[in-house]
């Protein structure tokens, strides 16, 4: 058997593998780095496989978290594991749209799978997910009824500010002269899909591009993102703990000296 | 009685002292001071015997010594934009603070700028020459659009630099020697042939020069291209790392070189062993940057149309294609396996082009890349985490790529 553990900034996963390549664990908790989330996806991945410890052949970890944790074999960054994780599902993909908790980051990947260029977002809280979380409580929503919001909206806001703290102060003007609910959600969702279409063109995206990180859970945003980018998005099962995913297949392969 | 002979290492720190306490020293007593930009005829100054600091190569150090943030938020709380360039703003803020507790410079009595090296110069320059009323000697240099530099760019320089020959005799109050000059510019080019020569001994595996070395020395090339204790000191780095080399020694001690990088940018001198640390934690030695070519100034004595041309030829005032081919060059020469490029907040000049030379570079060669936030002084501008990850992203790639080689 096989752990892959990915501690974020905002949330925590693990999968465990066995030896037929088969996910018999997957676990997500909305808790990050700095808290003890990852002993509880730990655990709750054992539970589902039904295994101890020492059936464990060998452990990777990634994520934000992953410099402080000990307990692995070894460390690999989230963009290596992602390009692995999505390799799972889907062998055509050549663009990774990853929208985490603080971080974003556009992943170019060659014919192979792997990573020719990446490029992450600059060190602020624009084109991220904590961009949502801000709007959300500034609307007085869940962050997870952004989407059905948005949904509903009539027309476009456009709100401008990339930087975070200066769009919460944009959005409550908007609120107090009148605007929706509903269209300040699409537009924050707008603001996002902007900020991450310039790191696509950056990073120089070709189809097919898949999106994955918690905020794949948003179908409005995949969709915002879709029309930017004037291509399909599709988010791959487990979206979020695809991290995790990659993570356990790259123990897989290190313990077995597997080619990549 | 017998001389201890000194290491490069030591007679730089005892030349970075003596040029300070020097300047301090000169001013107490009631000589000139002239400010001066890192690249700039200083053959002309040093030929008038015109003590000379570089406010550029001081916010280094100050942002080195961890100091910067009092001066940057000083220059801030002026009215200086956060957006402006943080060398400028240390240098703004030092101006009005006027004390240090790492490192002090005379206040000076001319400003001497070029604005080969960026256009934010310009008016740094002119707003320390107006907020204190001293004379200003300004070099124009426009950006180079096309490949070669133009003829008349080259004329341009030559007609500012007789210019201002004739302004510093107004404020020397004597004539302009140039038998003198002669010598300097013979000098000058001799100690910048000593430093890309000590530089390009990297291209040796394993390099027996650590990248980050090279920051420091840069401090002299800066200020002591023109006399006679920077050759001594860059002839003294030359065969110290000729040597190591011959012994196939490399970078450090304690650990192997695995991977070789170029830096692109200025360092991130608050940061500056964080950065240096997660690098070599993981075997990664940086060898070259484009600064070995920066300082290497390059023309025949008496040659005035030559020395023009040197000036104006600065990579930071080069076309996209031009840097484009100096980073495959550097590649190439140095046996790079990847790039770091520094994003650095304060330098746009760099930053604008940095994307496209990456992604230029990228197709060319395939060598892999990564681009991290930070800053040449603000500390604030940089994540030590993300740097990390950034860099292990890196690390990821060159390793494949040597996994693949291995396998033919």
């Amino acid at each position: 058997m096989y752990l892959g553990i990915d501690i974020g900034s905002s949330s925590s996963k693990a999968v465990i593998l066995n030896e037929d390549n088969e996910i018999v664990g997957i676990s997500v908790k909305n808790l990050g780095t700095g808290t003890k989330a990852y002993k509880e996806v730990i655990t709750d991945v054992m539970q589902q496989a039904n295994i101890e410890d020492k059936d464990i052949k060998y452990t990777v970890v990634t994520g934000y978290g992953r410099i402080t944790f000990e307990d692995a074999d070894k460390q690999i960054t989230e963009i290596t594991c992602h390009a692995t994780g999505v390799g799972y599902y889907l062998d055509d993909v050549r663009t990774i749209v990853d929208i985490g908790g603080q971080d974003s980051k556009v992943i170019k990947l060659n014919e192979k799978g792997q990573v020719e260029n990446f490029v992450m977002n600059e060190k602020c809280a624009a084109g991220t997910g904590r961009f949502l979380e801000v709007m959300a409580r500034v609307l007085g929503c869940g962050l997870d009824e952004l989407s059905n919001l948005a949904t509903k909206a009539t027309k476009q806001v456009a709100i401008s500010s990339v930087c975070t703290v200066f769009a919460e102060s944009e959005v409550i003007s908007r609120l107090s002269a009148g605007e929706s609910i509903e269209n300040v959600a699409r537009g924050s969702h707008i603001a996002i899909a902007k900020r991450i279409m310039g790191m696509c063109n950056r990073v120089g995206y070709t189809p097919k591009v898949v999106m994955t990180g918690g905020v794949a859970l948003n179908a409005d945003m995949v969709q915002v993102l879709s029309t930017e980018l004037g291509c399909e998005i599709e988010v791959l099962p487990n979206c979020q703990a695809i991290g995790a995913l990659g993570a356990a297949i790259l123990a897989r392969r290190t313990y077995n000296k597997l080619e990549a | 009685m017998e001389q201890k002979i000194l290491t490069s290492k030591e007679l730089l720190n005892d030349l970075v002292d003596k040029h300070y306490e020097g300047a301090l020293r000169a001013k107490a007593e009631g000589k000139p001071v002239v400010w001066a930009t890192s690249i700039c005829p200083q053959e002309l100054l040093e030929t008038m015997d015109l003590v000379t600091v570089y406010p550029e190569n001081h916010a280094a150090a100050i942002g080195a010594k961890k100091e910067a943030l009092k001066f940057i938020e000083h220059a801030e709380g002026m009215g200086y934009s956060s957006d402006i360039c943080s060398y400028a703003r240390v240098n703004m803020g030092y101006v009005d603070l006027k004390h240090s507790d790492e490192l002090n410079i005379p206040m000076p009595d001319l400003i001497f700028c070029c604005s080969n090296i960026c256009n934010t110069v310009i008016k740094w320059y002119e707003n320390l020459a107006k907020e204190l009323n001293i004379p200003l000697i300004m070099f124009d240099m426009p950006f180079n659009h096309t490949y070669e530099v133009p003829e008349h760019s080259v004329k341009y320089m030559r007609g500012q630099i007789e210019y201002a020959i004739e302004q510093l005799e107004i404020f020397t109050n004597k004539k302009f020697d140039y038998d003198k000059f002669g010598e300097v510019m013979e000098r000058s080019n001799r100690t910048c042939e000593w430093w890309k020569k000590a530089t390009d001994w990297a291209k040796v595996i394993p390099s027996p020069l650590n990248g980050f070395d090279m920051f420091n020395y840069m401090a002299m090339i800066v200020c002591m291209r023109g006399n006679a204790d920077g050759e001594r000191l860059f002839k003294l780095w030359h065969d110290e790392l000729e040597q190591k080399a011959k012994l196939g020694k490399g970078p450090w001690n304690s650990a192997d070189e695995e991977y070789r990088v170029m830096w692109d940018g200025i360092a991130c001198w608050p940061h500056l062993s964080t950065t240096f640390k997660t690098l070599k934690k993981y075997g990664i030695n940086m060898v070259t940057s484009t600064y070995p070519e920066s300082w290497n100034v390059r023309y025949e004595k008496n040659d005035l149309d030559g020395m023009a041309r040197a000036y104006a030829s600065n990579y930071a005032n080069r076309n996209l294609d031009y840097d484009t081919e100096n980073v495959v060059k550097l590649i190439q020469d140095f046996k790079l396996d990847g790039i770091v490029y520094h994003s650095n907040r304060s330098c746009k000049l760099m930053d604008f082009r940095q994307y496209e030379v990456q992604r230029r570079v990228t197709e060319i060669t395939s060598c892999p890349s990564v681009v991290f936030d930070g800053d040449q002084t603000d500390p604030r501008s940089f994540s030590a985490a993300q740097y990390e990850t950034r860099i292990q992203a890196l690390l990821e790639m060159m390793e494949k790529n040597k996994e693949a080689k291995r396998r033919g």
